[in-house]
């Protein structure tokens, strides 16, 4: 559980406005990537954001190409969740195994706005704000695992670990 | 509140009630991968466990560059016939076999209420068969075979229902770019889309396949049609394990509904370079073209040749056309050889390529040069996926790409029958 503020912004936010095209085909480091996030959606974002901040979206966030930058770059960035009505397919799945958490709340969608404080209790499932309490059905333990462990490698070579301790104690 | 086919096969993996939205962890029944199995190898082994948890979940099908085309392709290869070997994984289909997505519904694996996942796109086409069938990236893949585990989220269900018959020349490809064309090819972007409605028992399990497959061009998770007899019956005798089908109760929730009616369809085709540039053939008769594709996972089945053959039957390939023709496996070869399909084909002067994808993803085999115009019953036509950048795909039903290579003319096939 953290807390942060929001970022609020439309449908439709894609990959190339996330992280443009020009620069997918360049190897960058995390802190470089940060840089441009959401660059061409909103040029202030990447100089602004603090981590623990929430991204607040409309439908089909993430849609277009399949560039995991588009999710890397707003981890790096400090992003600790994206709300939205919707995600684009492969964003998620993308979101999810790097470690980015993404929520879905039509309500939070609708309520929330740029600058509101709000706290993302991803256990619970629960994003609290003044505005109120919005529900989003709770990641299972295992996705929440993938997020805190920082992304699906990292989280399986975690969890094969400790499956092979189980073993040798045996 | 009842459950879709979707809700209640990811339900009953994960051991609970589930609705769409919620996130399930869940043990696949078979995890599909093709030559990108040596990618995912150099993934596996950055895990650092030396053997697989499950190998005989594990289905690979060698079908992307059959024969290998150069060096690096042979070298893939190799490296994974050698992994296969070292990991004792019995279901191995090497370079005879056919492309994945016929293969698994042909040798038993694609059955319903099964959960099956695979590093390639049109996964989803198991669903032909009730099945809940999905892609996933390469990272994923790597670690479900270490872990047998891997997380899914209950999509929402589209329905589709489907009343009418099919006219003259009109085929379930037909149907799929329609329904492309008019919704865009994000109507069903992360959904499930259920084929149903009165005319949904009238398919065959091809046409079923065509469908399914072509629902990952729709946005789709997954998409299938609810098994019943005549999917049973085609499984008898293939199916690898004991199965209980399921399917979506009559008061299960659904995301939205559209209905069509197949007496109004006629034929359609995609224009470059988006699969959702949809027009109905007639629309633009008369384009020459280069080239002609036959076959591939979405329209290489028997019933596909057989569609072409019989325009072609008795009549010679337009000497301006070059047509390829892809048998989806080698079963569907031995089939249409049996059945006379393929000596039609070769008679009319079509080239027959091994069972696998070859130019449908433009690695080998008939790629197009600049400027070159091919018309083709796969199912992407992205910019350059077949070859030079500037070369322009149509995609369009087995009936029409027969008709086209009669004529080296875009065709309506309804000029034939
Ligand atoms: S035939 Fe084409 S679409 Fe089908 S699996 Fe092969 S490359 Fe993919």
């Amino acid at each position: 559980m953290s807390h942060g503020k929001v970022w609020k912004y439309g449908d439709n936010v894609n990959t190339d406005v996330i992280f443009p095209g020009r620069y997918t085909y360049q190897i960058m480091t995390p802190e470089e990537m940060a840089r441009h996030a959401l660059e061409d959606q909103d040029p202030g974002f990447a100089k602004s954001v603090q981590p623990g901040d929430v991204i607040v979206a409309g439908k089909n966030f993430g849609c277009g190409s399949s560039r995991e930058q588009a999710a890397a770059c707003l981890k790096a960035a400090g992003i600790q969740a994206v709300v939205a009505k919707s995600f684009a397919r492969i964003y998620f799945r993308n979101a999810i195994n790097l470690g980015l958490a993404v929520l879905q709340s039509e309500e939070a969608a609708d309520r929330l706005e740029t600058g509101d404080a709000v706290e993302v209790d991803l256990a619970r499932g629960e994003i609290r704000s003044a505005k109120g309490t919005f529900r989003f059905h709770p990641l299972p333990e295992s996705v929440l695992g993938i997020i805190a462990a920082g992304g699906l490698i990292e989280y399986t070579k975690t969890k094969l670990d400790a499956a092979e301790n189980e073993t040798a104690k045996e | 509140m009842g459950k879709t086919l979707t809700e209640k096969v990811l339900g009953r993996k994960a051991g609970r009630d589930v609705q769409a939205g919620e996130v399930v962890t869940v043990s696949p029944d078979y995890v599909l991968s093709h030559d990108n199995s040596a990618a995912i190898i150099k993934e596996f082994q950055k895990l650092g466990v030396r053997k697989v948890r499950a190998p005989g979940k594990i289905v690979i099908v060698l079908d992307h560059i059959v024969p290998a085309a150069d060096e690096k392709y042979a070298q893939n290869h190799k490296s994974i016939r050698e992994f296969v070997a070292a990991q004792g994984i019995p279901n191995f289909f090497d370079i005879n076999t056919g492309i994945c997505h016929q293969v698994l519904p042909e040798q038993g694996f694609a059955l319903p209420g099964l959960v099956i996942v695979g590093s390639d796109s049109h996964t989803p086409s198991y669903g032909a068969l009730g099945a809940f069938a999905a892609g996933i990236g390469r990272t994923e893949t790597a670690c479900t075979w270490a872990t047998d585990e891997i997380w899914l989220r209950v999509p929402e269900t589209m329905r589709i229902d489907l009343s009418g018959r099919f006219g003259r020349g009109v085929s379930a490809k037909d149907l799929s770019l329609k329904l492309i064309g008019d919704h865009g090819a994000e109507m069903a972007n992360y959904k499930a889309v259920e084929f149903a409605g009165p005319a949904a028992g009238g398919f065959s399990v091809g046409a079923r396949l065509t469908l399914a497959n072509m629902s990952a061009e729709m946005g789709a998770k997954n998409g299938y049609f609810a098994p019943d007899d005549k999917a049973l019956k085609w499984l008898e005798g293939r199916a690898r394990q004991p199965f209980s089908a399921l399917a979506s109760d009559p008061d299960a929730r659904y995301e939205s509904v559209l209905a069509v009616d197949l007496d109004a369809l006629v034929p359609q085709a995609a224009c470059p370079h988006t699969v959702d540039n949809v027009k109905p053939v007639a629309a633009i008769a008369g384009k020459p073209v280069n080239q002609v594709l036959i076959g591939t996972c979405t329209n290489g089945r028997l019933e596909d040749l057989e569609a072409a053959a019989a325009i072609l039957k008795g009549r010679r390939v337009h000497p301006s056309v070059r047509v390829l023709v892809i048998p989806a496996s080698w079963q569907v070869y031995r089939e249409a050889l049996a059945s006379g399909a393929l000596a039609v084909l070769v008679e009319a002067g079509c080239v027959i390529l091994n069972s696998g994808c070859g130019p449908c993803l433009g690695a080998h085999e008939g790629l197009l040069a600049a400027g070159e115009v091919c018309l083709s019953t796969s199912n992407r036509n992205f910019r350059g996926r077949m070859g030079n950048r500037d070369s322009e795909i149509y995609l369009a039903s087995p009936a029409t790409a027969a008709a086209t290579a009669v004529t080296g003319r875009i065709t309506d096939p309804r000029e034939f029958s």
